[in-house]
């Protein structure tokens, strides 16, 4: 037996952890997935119609885009932030002065909710509304920037939205790990005659390994559930262009009425996720864990 | 806002609100409803002051947003939470099927037996909220969904006439477009898109091919030149809107017109109550049309269901508030804000105003008066079809014929 089971007084500290994880995590988790085996409309029933939903959801127009959008979103959104996060994080850490207001104003946005960030955004890049009808009344009268008017557009600018948000998280994560980067390296490479961009790529970038990844796996969490900042921003729209599977679920869970087909939904996303991150993290945390937790 | 989604999380509940209780002898009643707009609170104050007058106590439980879709899941939510409001509102469709099916809401039969409901509301109407032979439902207004308006200053500006028909229309359009303003006002949601769309089906095409559609799910009507001569009608409209329509909501976009900012909107009558709440008397200058070049009704609506309850005072209240909502006065009062026209046909309807009364004419003459298409399909099936269209609307590549197809597909699957 492993010495932690020994300590049946933390265990039974914790039991109401393991209560929630069982039956609220776990438990809602199998029964999502039976669901989707079933042909249930607005309120659940216990039938079996095998893969049928399944089989709808693949060709279901709005779920083919909904995951093309994930994939463009969480591409953009993920590799926006960790490198303007990073940009940012070596910006103000090579600055002498001002340092805790820029700080304070790159975070900023983060203590937004995404609905607020998508309401904003919606706001000023609406046409008839914001920038566009703005600088027209300048006097720049052909100006024409309506990208939220526009099907095949209107997801790039959800992600720039997103990217505005969030990383300023990045950049606070990155600057921790700037922080901790031993001063020994800096004047070594120094020493060596390094260029400052050759030492940023090849030695601190390196080093920062471990705050990429828990970046990363913010960020990613945030792209599963994105849903919220479609919502204020586009409510999925044009048509249905910006549509995420997260709002495919919610959307035909309750004004669809189609348990079956959203618990689907929600199946496929819980599959994707396991498949991507699992071997991931099995990799970073458990087995070379003695070589993972060097830097951190 | 609604909740992130929390993967799996389906039986969590939201528990919004106390339930029904007795307070100070009044009858205390909790109602979901969505009416949030200027006009819509309007009208749903005339119910609140007549509920309280009858002795009840109204709390108020309104959620905005999506034409009912986030009031609909709250409601959703709270029924499988066990907390469910006293009243709620639904669209006179197939919304609240499931929820009947379920077991979930009482029977009003001897309210509607009481006050002799049967005789006295619309036929299909009454049909409408009737399954089984149990009423389940309190019919509260009748909407004629398909309604254009316009704004007859902003056409005489232009220099021409309130249009007839649909070339009219386009030729109104153009010169209106000439004249520096939006020809068309149309609102982002696609529900708002689809109403624009069964403009032109019921408009242009009229009422048999609409049947045909949605009464007998007939797919190959999809195939026939009329189907595709109104898809490419719908299709050009999209030449005609400003930039703006994306996050636009229905009562910006009737206020568009309302302010002389677009000539035209294709919106249900409730846009009469943001006409009304404006000031202004409906037919100057904002002009209405019932179905453009074939006048036509379809009967769309509101309704109110009552999720059951254990506590016998809270019963009470609920029938209170079915015989109230239904009521003479009230209905009048009502409707008159509301924009719409009363559920029953027994009350005094002469100080409606003229767009109510043009539509009462086609409700009378019963010849061209067809069932909202919700009544036809079950929401995944309306949803589907808003899909559809509001993909079709932002695709510039999208052919009609590819549009067809979606709605042969469509109607393939809701006759299974």
């Amino acid at each position: 037996m492993q010495p932690r089971f020994r300590n049946w007084h933390v265990q039974l500290a914790l039991l109401p952890a393991w209560l929630i994880v069982v039956f609220a995590y776990l438990g809602t988790m199998v029964f999502t997935v039976r669901m989707s085996f079933t042909s249930s409309k607005g309120i659940p029933i216990m039938d079996d119609v095998g893969l049928r939903q399944y089989d709808r959801l693949f060709h279901t127009d709005r779920w083919t885009i909904s995951v093309e959008n994930i994939l463009i979103f969480g591409l953009l959104f993920i590799l926006g932030c960790l490198v303007l996060g990073f940009l940012l994080a070596v910006f103000v850490d090579r600055l002498a002065r001002f340092e805790n207001t820029l700080r304070t104003i790159f975070l900023y946005p983060l203590a937004m909710s995404f609905v607020v960030t998508g309401l904003v955004w919606q706001w000023i890049l609406n046409p008839a509304l914001g920038l566009q009808a703005n600088v027209r009344n300048w006097g720049w009268t052909s100006f024409t920037f309506d990208w939220l008017e526009q099907g095949d557009r209107a997801i790039y600018l959800v992600a720039f939205a997103g990217i505005w948000q969030s990383c300023g998280l990045v950049m606070a994560i990155m600057l921790a790990g700037l922080r901790g980067v031993d001063q020994e390296l800096w004047k070594a490479a120094r020493i060596d005659g390094i260029p400052t961009w050759r030492i940023y790529l090849h030695i601190i970038i390196p080093a920062l390994a471990p705050m990429f990844i828990t970046a990363t796996l913010l960020l990613a969490t945030a792209v599963v559930r994105s849903y919220d900042i479609v919502v204020a921003m586009t409510a999925g729209g044009p048509g249905i262009s910006s549509e995420v599977p997260a709002k495919f679920v919610i959307d035909f869970l309750f004004t669809r009425q189609n348990i079956g087909l959203a618990t689907a939904a929600a199946t496929v996303m819980l599959i994707t996720v396991l498949v991507v991150l699992m071997p991931w993290l099995y990799l970073q945390y458990f087995r070379s864990a003695p070589g993972a937790r060097r830097a951190a | 806002m609604r909740r992130f989604l929390s993967l799996g999380l389906i039986g969590a509940a939201l528990s919004l609100g106390a339930g029904p209780a007795l307070a100070q002898g009044k009858l205390r009643a909790e109602i979901m409803h969505w009416w949030t707009s200027g006009g819509e609170s309007a009208a749903v104050q005339e119910f609140q002051k007549a509920f309280n007058a009858a002795g009840g106590e109204w709390v108020d439980a309104a959620v905005a947003g999506g034409g009912g879709d986030a009031a609909r899941t709250a409601f959703m939510n709270r029924l499988a939470g066990g907390n469910p409001p006293t009243a709620m509102q639904f669209n006179t469709s197939k919304q609240f099927d499931d929820v009947i099916a379920a077991g979930q809401l009482i029977e009003l039969d001897d309210v509607a037996q009481k006050d002799g409901w049967k005789g006295a509301v619309y036929g299909p109407v009454m049909d409408a909220v009737t399954r089984n032979g149990h009423v389940y439902a309190v019919p509260v207004n009748i909407h004629n969904n398909i309604w254009l308006w316009y704004n007859a200053d902003v056409l005489k500006k232009a220099g021409v006439a309130p249009p007839k028909t649909w070339d009219d229309l386009f030729a109104d359009f153009d010169k209106v477009k000439a004249a520096g303003v939006v020809p068309l006002a149309q609102a982002g949601d696609n529900w708002t898109k689809a109403l624009t769309f069964f403009n032109v089906l019921l408009g242009e095409a009229g009422p048999p091919l609409y049947l045909k559609l949605f009464k007998d799910l007939d797919a190959d009507a999809t195939k026939t030149p009329e189907f595709k001569h109104v898809l490419e009608t719908f299709g050009k409209l999209r030449n005609y809107v400003d930039n703006g329509v994306q996050g636009r909501q229905w009562n910006q976009a009737i206020g568009m017109v309302i302010t002389g900012q677009a000539a035209f909107n294709f919106m249900g009558d409730w846009a009469k109550g943001e006409v009304v709440s404006a000031g202004q008397t409906p037919g100057n200058p904002v002009g209405c049309i019932a179905g453009l070049g074939h006048p036509a009704y379809w009967i769309g609506g509101d309704v109110f269901v009552f999720a059951k309850q254990s506590d016998p005072e809270a019963i009470k209240g609920q029938k209170l508030l079915a015989h109230v909502m239904l009521s003479k006065e009230t209905q009048v009062a009502f409707n008159a804000k509301k924009g719409s026209v009363p559920a029953r046909l027994d009350v005094d309807n002469s100080k409606l105003d003229i767009c109510a009364q043009q539509g009462l004419k086609i409700l009378s003459e019963n010849k061209d008066v067809v069932k909202g298409f919700d009544l036809y399909l079950t929401p995944d099936g309306v949803g589907q079809v808003y899909d559809a269209i509001g993909q079709f609307w932002s695709d510039p590549n999208e052919t009609t014929d590819q549009l067809a197809g979606k709605f042969a597909e469509i109607l393939k699957n809701a006759k299974q």
